[in-house]
């Protein structure tokens, strides 16, 4: 994915900053007035620390950033500008340990990898992209559609399949989800997949047998590769509030996820959610989605996504 | 869902009051909080600060600071400053225009527009008795009006014959006409999911309200949405004229800062709640109770009118005369089951309860078993009525029997007897007590709630 993202740099930046222009917008505008208008005292800094809590950052994240501010950077009076840039560097800070492209190891064959997370965050898109991106990569890759409870999912999943030329294995809606995951490991084992994505069905995290559901399908995994799933990726929507971070917290606590694709940045949603979740949890963000076609699912890169929430060019 | 939000004032709250006099900077800091809390909760900065003014005003008041208890005044202060924030009074759906009377379900996509669609369907047939028409004007999203058709089948309400290839106005308008001919109430228009900023969607949306005309203009939104409801709300309002917001995915936990984001940012009403996936699972919306959930009083307003909604009015006379001559057998004990699983199981009864957050951790973390209440039915349906009757009747080999016959354990029906007998005896206190003219101390009132579970009052 670090290819893709060299051919395509200013391609993929021009869409983030236009996908992220709506949040960035608003943020540094009001980033601007706090700091024309005032000294950088405490009031501001308080509402510094509540716009960027505005931006779904999260009261500690944006706690934590207003302090760092107040700490070791300004005494007298500032721009705006000069501030945003501080705080890009800050938010960057947070972010770069989470910047972890996900790894395909050639050991693995075929890679197991995942899709997780709650209703209508877009798993089933995310998987047609990485289909799309990792067949480019010459890669062979298998889908698996064990989303057998929404009507339109199998369907939906199989004409990402048709349209990337990607093998899919499907089984009739209402079938068990674990024994679609067991078949289709299988049968990416015997025809030599170097990967195999499973899609799943939405479900809230507070549903337990859901989530029991979902612990089951790992389980079944296991007896045919025990290192598998080798990676349980959750989706999450950027317009979704604080709720993220108690879905996140859920989630890793019953499968164990090993990283995060955030998708429909694109909207009026700020996405500043992204800041507070590395904040805590630290787990690794592979993608964000900005986009509806495929090259729009692209790697997290902190720099570019920091500069980008705040409105700055880099 | 607003359990977390609870938990934040519940903290604050339980320190002024145990420091007893405020101070000015006591309120400060609970102000503080309080904001912080409600920011957590995802409701809009900008209604926070009105929020936060208003109930600073109204705090450093004299009152606050000469009262013997200024926490509870504290709190009474916010709790009403949050029910005029929430709408000060529950609104209802206004269905009093000629009919047909038209509700258009707008929002963006995947809110649950097509599932809020059938459940306010039913919700109208089954409560307030009218005749509903439904139809999906959802021509973009693929089987979208199938799905609704599908799913008027299973609630049996009727849904407009699908003509392929009409557009969405002209649907508007044939559900309009035809709702007239046949002589329906109400008629229910499914819209497609729009973004807030697709200029084209949000004219054709337009386009839709003109030539239906509809009474009710509902917002459906997910209640687990982030600062971002506040923007979409506006702009749905700005375009549309909203009259209503619907708030679905209240059964998550999310802690629901955006309905009092989006209700003071349009000044719409919330008019329905959606807390499940079955079609039964909508509920009004009640400021006061709300509020009071928000400020860990409990929705016991709540409780006390789904207890008398689902408990059958004749059966509860007769239990509760036959607490007065303190018999009681496992027929009645049957009937407590099945009323207890109406009002949602112990998970259902312990969200409208006070103090609720830290309860229902401790029962989640418990992994109390909800089945168990289904087992025990079957193993009471498994008994002769005369063993219900006589409980003593039943020894080691009718154990064995009615273990075989509802797929339990001896072990298991040993543990409901043993219930059954401390029911029994509680039975047999509250007889004493009401020999003496009164309840015992924390009881509900007789076919209220089920005696026998664990004790509701001593939850907090």
């Amino acid at each position: 994915m670090n290819e893709v993202i060299t051919e395509q740099k200013r391609g993929w930046l021009g869409r983030l900053r236009s996908g992220l222009s709506k949040s960035s917008g608003r943020l540094a505008q009001g980033v601007g007035d706090i700091f024309t208008k005032h000294k950088l005292d405490e009031t501001s800094l308080a509402d510094l620390e509540e716009l960027l809590i505005s931006a779904d950052l999260g009261v500690n994240t944006s706690a934590k950033l207003a302090g760092q501010l107040a700490d070791h950077r300004f005494e007298k009076d500032v721009t705006g500008d000069t501030v945003r840039q501080a705080l890009a560097g800050d938010i960057a800070a947070i972010l770069s340990p989470v910047a972890v492209p996900l790894t395909i190891k050639a050991s693995n064959r075929p890679q197991v990898i995942l899709m997780v997370g709650v209703n209508g965050t877009g798993k089933t898109t995310t998987v047609g992209k990485l289909a799309k991106i990792y067949k480019e990569q010459g890669l062979k890759v298998m889908l698996a559609a064990a989303d057998t409870f929404r009507a339109a999912a199998i369907d939906q999943l199989v004409q990402w399949g048709t349209r990337t030329g990607v093998e899919i294995f499907t089984d009739a809606p209402g079938a068990d989800p674990a024994a679609v995951a067991y078949q289709a490991l299988e049968k990416a084992r015997n025809e030599g997949m170097d990967l195999l994505l499973i899609d799943t069905a939405g479900r809230l995290h507070n549903k337990a047998n859901l989530m029991a559901e979902l612990q089951k399908i790992c389980r079944v995994l296991t007896k045919l590769d025990p290192d598998a799933p080798h990676d349980v990726i959750m989706v999450l929507d950027a317009t979704t509030g604080q709720n993220a971070h108690t879905q996140v917290e859920m989630f890793k606590q019953l499968v164990d996820i090993t990283g995060l694709v955030v998708t429909k940045l694109d909207g009026t949603a700020k996405g500043g959610v992204v800041v507070g979740l590395a904040d805590r949890f630290g787990l690794p963000i592979h993608a964000i989605g900005v986009g509806e076609a495929a090259q729009d699912l692209q790697p997290f890169d902190a720099g570019d996504f920091a500069s980008g929430l705040l409105g700055l060019d880099r | 869902m607003f359990d977390n939000l609870t938990d934040k004032l519940g903290g604050i709250f339980d320190r002024l009051t145990a420091r007893g006099a405020l101070s000015e900077s006591d309120i400060a800091e609970a102000m503080r909080e309080v904001r912080v809390a409600l920011l957590e909760a995802d409701v809009a900065l900008s209604v926070v600060k009105d929020f936060i003014d208003r109930v600073s005003v109204a705090a450093k008041g004299e009152d606050v600071v000469k009262s013997i208890t200024p926490g509870q005044l504290v709190i009474k202060i916010v709790h009403d400053e949050l029910v005029a924030a929430l709408g000060a009074t529950s609104q209802g759906l206004s269905l009093s225009a000629r009919p047909p009377v038209g509700i258009m379900m707008t929002g963006l996509q995947g809110s649950g527009k097509t599932t809020s669609t059938a459940k306010l369907g039913k919700y109208l047939t089954a409560k307030e008795k009218k005749k509903v028409l439904m139809a999906s004007l959802d021509v973009r999203r693929p089987a979208a009006q199938e799905q609704l058709q599908i799913l008027g089948d299973q609630a049996l309400i009727q849904t407009l014959s699908i003509q392929f290839g009409e557009p969405p106005v002209a649907i508007a308008k044939r559900a309009m006409k035809e709702a007239k001919l046949g002589g329906f109430d109400v008629v229910l228009l499914d819209t497609a999911g729009r973004l807030s900023i697709d200029q084209e969607l949000m004219d054709e949306a337009v386009a839709i309200r003109d030539a239906a005309g509809p009474a009710e203009i509902l917002l459906v939104a997910d209640a687990m949405t982030g600062q971002d409801a506040v923007n979409t709300a506006e702009a749905f309002h700005d375009r549309l004229g909203l009259t209503g917001i619907m708030l679905t995915r209240v059964d998550g936990d999310a802690r629901g800062g955006a309905a009092l984001s989006m209700r003071s940012v349009t000044g719409c009403p919330i008019k329905m709640l959606g807390t499940g996936e079955g079609l039964d699972e909508l509920e009004l919306f009640h400021p006061e109770r709300i509020a009071g959930r928000i400020l860990g009083m409990g929705d016991v307003v709540s409780l006390v009118e789904k207890a008398q909604e689902t408990v059958d009015e004749e059966k509860a006379e007769k239990l509760a005369a036959k607490f007065q001559k303190g018999q009681f057998d496992l027929d009645d004990m049957a009937d407590q089951l099945k009323q207890l699983k109406k009002m949602g199981g112990f998970g259902g009864l312990m969200k409208m309860l006070p103090g609720v957050g830290k309860v229902k951790k401790a029962l989640d973390s418990q992994n109390i078993d909800e089945s168990m209440l289904g087992r025990q039915e079957a193993m009471l349906s498994s008994m002769t009525p005369e063993e219900r009757k006589r409980p003593a009747l039943i020894k080691a080999s009718r154990k064995k029997r009615i273990a075989a016959g509802s797929g339990t354990t001896v072990q298991e029906i040993n543990k409901l007897l043993k219930q059954f007998q401390s029911m029994q005896t509680m039975m047999k206190r509250m007889k004493k007590h009401a020999g003496k003219g009164g309840m015992p101390p924390g009881g509900m009132p007789p076919g209220g709630l089920p005696p026998g579970f664990p004790p509701m009052g001593g939850l907090r």
